[in-house]
């Protein structure tokens, strides 16, 4: 189980070393450099002299050979030094970090929000026996996920903030501002998570334990929530991590249309200006929240599944407990 | 446990020439199935699976319920629980059970009922346990669920019951999960929580299908003690006569939903009225008699082929090249086993084995899960390397043949797999999947290929019309005659067949051992016929070997092996061996 979870973290270290480098060359290639958008210019550098632009260049570093660059920028992103944006001459990491507790409201709510939601929505489908209402319960988490989350939140603005007036349409103060934007963050969630809960609800209650436990004089609803929902559960567990990512880039996406500020905002930005420091923060850190959820999720199969904590003991086992009969 | 409740005078059908006398004892029965007719809607069209079926059960009774697949014998099971599938429906008759009509019962008053006075015991006990929830919570959810017991109540109970089912160390199997147990043990946990309710009536549906013969037996001695000391009625449900035979006090046969013979073990086996008993009786493997040999002319035998005497049987072996085709030389295989707490290292899968196959000659390979003897069949073949040792195929080492020689070994040498269902690519006709060998070893042409499709076919008694057909439009026995003439195609000189019947009916079983044997007498095949059947191989090997946890404990001549074993092991693996009282008397074998 140790060997296990340090095998996983080096692989998670892995994963991250090579988001580093490859943020790091595929921002180096691209055209145009920070010295040219900071001295404020378009693409042809006309107000500033060649020199000028030397001198800005040497002072962040860019005149280096790229390997030179790249290690440079590596040992300093291992002490936590991004180096300082081009635009506000702040620290990259520190400016960003500042702005993560804002976003991980936004997605913490809306992860929280669409997990229960599609757990609760697969459990009806399985539980109700009227069968109109089971094939609507089924077919919706379809259009949940199609739907794009901008048009369900511009749609809520229009609605809940501008005619009905209940809740606030922009900005970051309070749980109220909080409401509309992990609302619409969590339709796509709660969608996929009910799709995939319900197709795998749909297998277990057809597994042979689950008969046995009926002929106990188990209820449905016992049968539904102490024997199918928990060996249901693992594949929305599996899906977790890929959300992870769908939130995050969500975030990006609501914190404009919601006009919030947070780190989706501090990314579009960065990106705009081309402050490559701050892109790498905002790449890397995307990569950390992927991998950290990864890890978990992976460390959470066993907790919730005894055979896979054992997956390698368990044919051992079985075989001494068959030489024991 | 006093009987309380009242029963109809009227519930015994009189006059029904099926039904025998009344049981011995004056017990008034405990369940009454009356008229039964069950329905499944499929495809728009309704479907009988059950037709008027009429049983009862008493206290402290075992009635066996007996039939093959589609018999209806399961739907009657689940009917009686109220776990009918969605498609199914009781269109008729009565279940008496307790002064209830359990055809009926809303399902909330079925779930007063199941668990406490009614205990099912499922039939694959791998299955059957919920895999994240430990053995003793299992095993007392009824009490939790009727009774309201309390954890640390419930907990005590477990302990109890386990032990009442004699499983050892009771107290740490019900902190155990299902996956750390074997597969005997899990059915005793299943059966001491089927025990929890202090049920009256235990419904088994096949509950010793999945297991070994020797853990097999103890289960049945365990039901047969709970119907005999705890007065408990108890309906098997079993497509094995054999079974039956042994610990039933009466017997049921059904075929397509139709009871078409009741009556105690003695009546049914000893005098069958129905043909369709008689040929289930014929068919059983463990109640028929010895080897199963149908002499057909041998005239297009090949050379090598064994010599078919009159009357049906044949020497032992008849090998004419002298020359064994196989020769297996102190084989191990061992498998890298993941560390363990405790355990680390290899597995012996297969440990210090010879032996050898002659030409024309089948060697049966019987042992339990776990034996090795599917592995010492995938190392004959050279599907996996072993270890250490050594084994020749027609004189040469098979380790040292190169690419090319091994395609060659690969068209001499085949496999028929055990799950017909499973080894048949879905996608591909008949033909096609019977022409892959000819294509893959590029036999013939394309006129050829198709002529030869034809013959195999034609030999493995399917009709030709059959063959633009896809497996899932085929049975189960039909499914596997393609398997074998696939195997066939490249005319191989030795089959190997992974237990080739066992997902198969006993019917249906008899009738792919026939073609086998015909087969080989017709072609001259070295068969290696592995299966856990101990009845099976009986019907089919010249020569056994027994294996046990990976050991060739005893292999020798079939006669001597079954009549003489020489091992204590192949003792209690016969003494196992269900049926056998009736296997003598049924068929007046002089063994």
């Amino acid at each position: 189980m140790i060997t296990y979870a340090f095998r996983r973290l080096g692989h998670a270290l892995l994963v991250l070393w090579a988001t580093f480098t490859a943020t790091f060359f595929l921002l180096y290639v691209l055209p145009g450099d920070a010295a040219l958008s900071k001295a404020g210019v378009g693409g042809d550098g006309a107000t500033l002299s060649p020199a000028e632009l030397a001198r800005v260049r040497a002072d962040l570093g860019l005149d280096q050979p790229v390997v030179g660059q790249y290690a440079t920028a590596l040992l300093h992103a291992l002490r936590g030094d991004f180096g300082t944006s081009t635009q506000t001459g702040a620290p990259a990491l520190s400016m960003y970090v500042e702005a993560v507790p804002e976003t991980l409201k936004l997605a913490g709510a809306a992860l929280l929000l669409g997990l229960v939601a599609g757990t609760g929505w697969a459990l009806l489908a399985a539980w109700t026996r009227w069968r109109l209402l089971r094939q609507a319960l089924l077919a919706l988490p379809a259009v949940g996920v199609s739907i794009p989350t901008f048009w369900i939140g511009l749609l809520l603005i229009q609605v809940v903030s501008f005619r009905w007036q209940l809740l606030p349409a922009i900005g970051n103060d309070g749980v109220r501002s909080l409401v509309l934007p992990a609302l619409v963050l969590a339709v796509p969630t709660a969608a996929m998570s009910a799709q995939i809960l319900s197709r795998s609800l749909e297998a277990t209650l057809h597994a042979p334990y689950v008969e046995t436990a009926r002929a106990r004089g188990a209820s449905r609803s016992r049968v539904l929530l102490r024997h199918a929902l928990r060996n249901s559960v693992l594949p929305v567990v599996t899906a977790l991590g890929m959300t992870a990512g769908h939130l995050v880039g969500g975030s990006v996406i609501m914190e404009t249309v919601f006009s919030r500020s947070g780190v989706g905002a501090i990314t579009v930005r960065a990106v705009n200006v081309q402050d490559t420091p701050v892109v790498l923060v905002a790449v890397v850190f995307a990569a950390v929240v992927f991998v950290g959820v990864n890890l978990l999720v992976d460390l959470l199969y066993p907790v919730i599944d005894p055979r896979i904590q054992l997956r390698t003991a368990r044919r051992t086992g079985l075989l001494r407990a068959g030489v024991a009969t | 446990m006093p009987v309380t409740h009242l029963l109809n005078p009227e519930t015994r059908p009189e006059g029904r020439p099926m039904t025998p006398a009344v049981p011995q004892d004056e017990a008034p029965d405990l369940l009454t199935i009356e008229d039964l007719t069950v329905e499944y809607l499929v495809g728009g069209r309704r479907v009988r699976a059950v037709e008027q079926a009429d049983l009862s059960v008493s206290s402290g009774e075992i009635v066996a319920l007996v039939g093959e697949s589609g018999s209806g014998k399961s739907s009657i099971a689940h009917a009686v629980l109220g776990a009918l599938p969605a498609a199914g429906r009781i269109v008729g008759g009565r279940i008496g059970f307790d002064g209830l009509d359990l055809a009926r019962l809303s399902e909330r008053r079925f779930n007063q009922v199941r668990g406490r006075s009614l205990g099912f015991i499922p039939q694959d006990p791998m299955s059957s346990l919920n895999p994240l929830h430990r053995i003793g919570t299992q095993v007392t959810e009824s009490i939790r669920i009727h009774r309201s017991a309390s954890r640390a109540e419930a907990a005590r109970q477990a302990v109890e019951l386990l032990d009442r089912v004699g499983l050892p160390e009771p107290a740490a199997r019900a902190r155990q999960f299902p996956h750390e147990l074997s597969g005997g043990m899990r059915q005793r946990a299943l059966i001491a929580a089927a025990l929890a309710g202090a049920p009256r009536l235990l419904v088994a549906d096949e509950p010793t299908t999945a297991l070994d013969v020797t853990v097999q037996k103890v289960i049945l001695d365990d039901l047969s003690a709970l119907a005999r000391s705890g007065g408990i009625a108890v309906l098997v449900i079993t497509h094995d006569l054999a079974v039956a035979a042994d610990r039933a006090d009466r017997i049921v046969v059904l075929r397509h939903g139709r009871i078409v013979e009741s009556g105690t073990p003695d009546a049914v086996l000893g005098a069958p009225c129905h043909p369709y008993t008689r040929m289930l009786l014929a068919s059983a493997p463990s109640l028929a008699a010895g080897r199963r040999r149908r002499s057909r002319p041998a005239g297009r035998s090949t050379p090598g082929a064994t010599v078919t005497e009159p009357g049906g049987h044949r020497a032992p072996v008849a090998p004419t090249s002298g020359r064994d085709l196989v020769r297996v030389d102190g084989v191990t295989k061992e498998f890298r086993v993941p560390h363990t707490d405790r355990n680390q290292g290899w597995f012996r899968a297969v440990d210090d084995v010879s032996l050898t196959i002659g030409r024309g000659e089948t060697l049966g390979l019987v042992g339990e899960s776990g034996s090795g003897k599917s592995t010492l069949a995938r190392l004959i073949l050279r599907l996996t390397p072993p270890t250490a040792g050594r084994i020749a195929y027609d004189g040469t080492d098979i380790a040292d043949v190169d690419r090319r020689g091994l395609r060659g070994l690969r068209a001499r040498a085949q496999l028929v797999y055990q799950n017909p269902y499973g080894s048949l690519n879905p996608r591909l006709t008949v033909r096609q999947i019977v022409a892959e060998p000819l294509v893959g070893f590029g036999i013939g042409d394309r006129s050829a290929r198709g002529r030869r499709v034809r013959e195999l076919l034609d030999q493995v008694g399917l009709p030709g019309d059959l063959a633009e057909r896809r497996p899932a439009e085929l049975s189960g026995g039909q499914r596997q005659r393609v398997a074998i003439a696939r195997a066939l195609a490249p005319s191989p000189e030795l089959l190997v067949c992974d237990e080739p019947v066992s997902a198969l009916d006993v019917s249906i079983q008899a009738q792919i051992l026939d073609l086998l044997a015909d087969l080989q007498v017709e072609l001259g095949l070295s068969l290696l016929f592995v299966s856990h059947d101990l009845a099976v191989i009986r019907q089919v090997a010249d020569r056994v070997g027994v294996m046990r946890a990976g050991r060739l404990v005893e292999i020798g001549p079939a006669d001597q092996v079954f009549h003489r074993p020489g091992h204590g092991y192949t003792r209690t693996l016969l003494a196992a061996i269900p049926g056998q009282g009736f296997g003598t008397r049924a068929t007046g074998r002089a063994a």
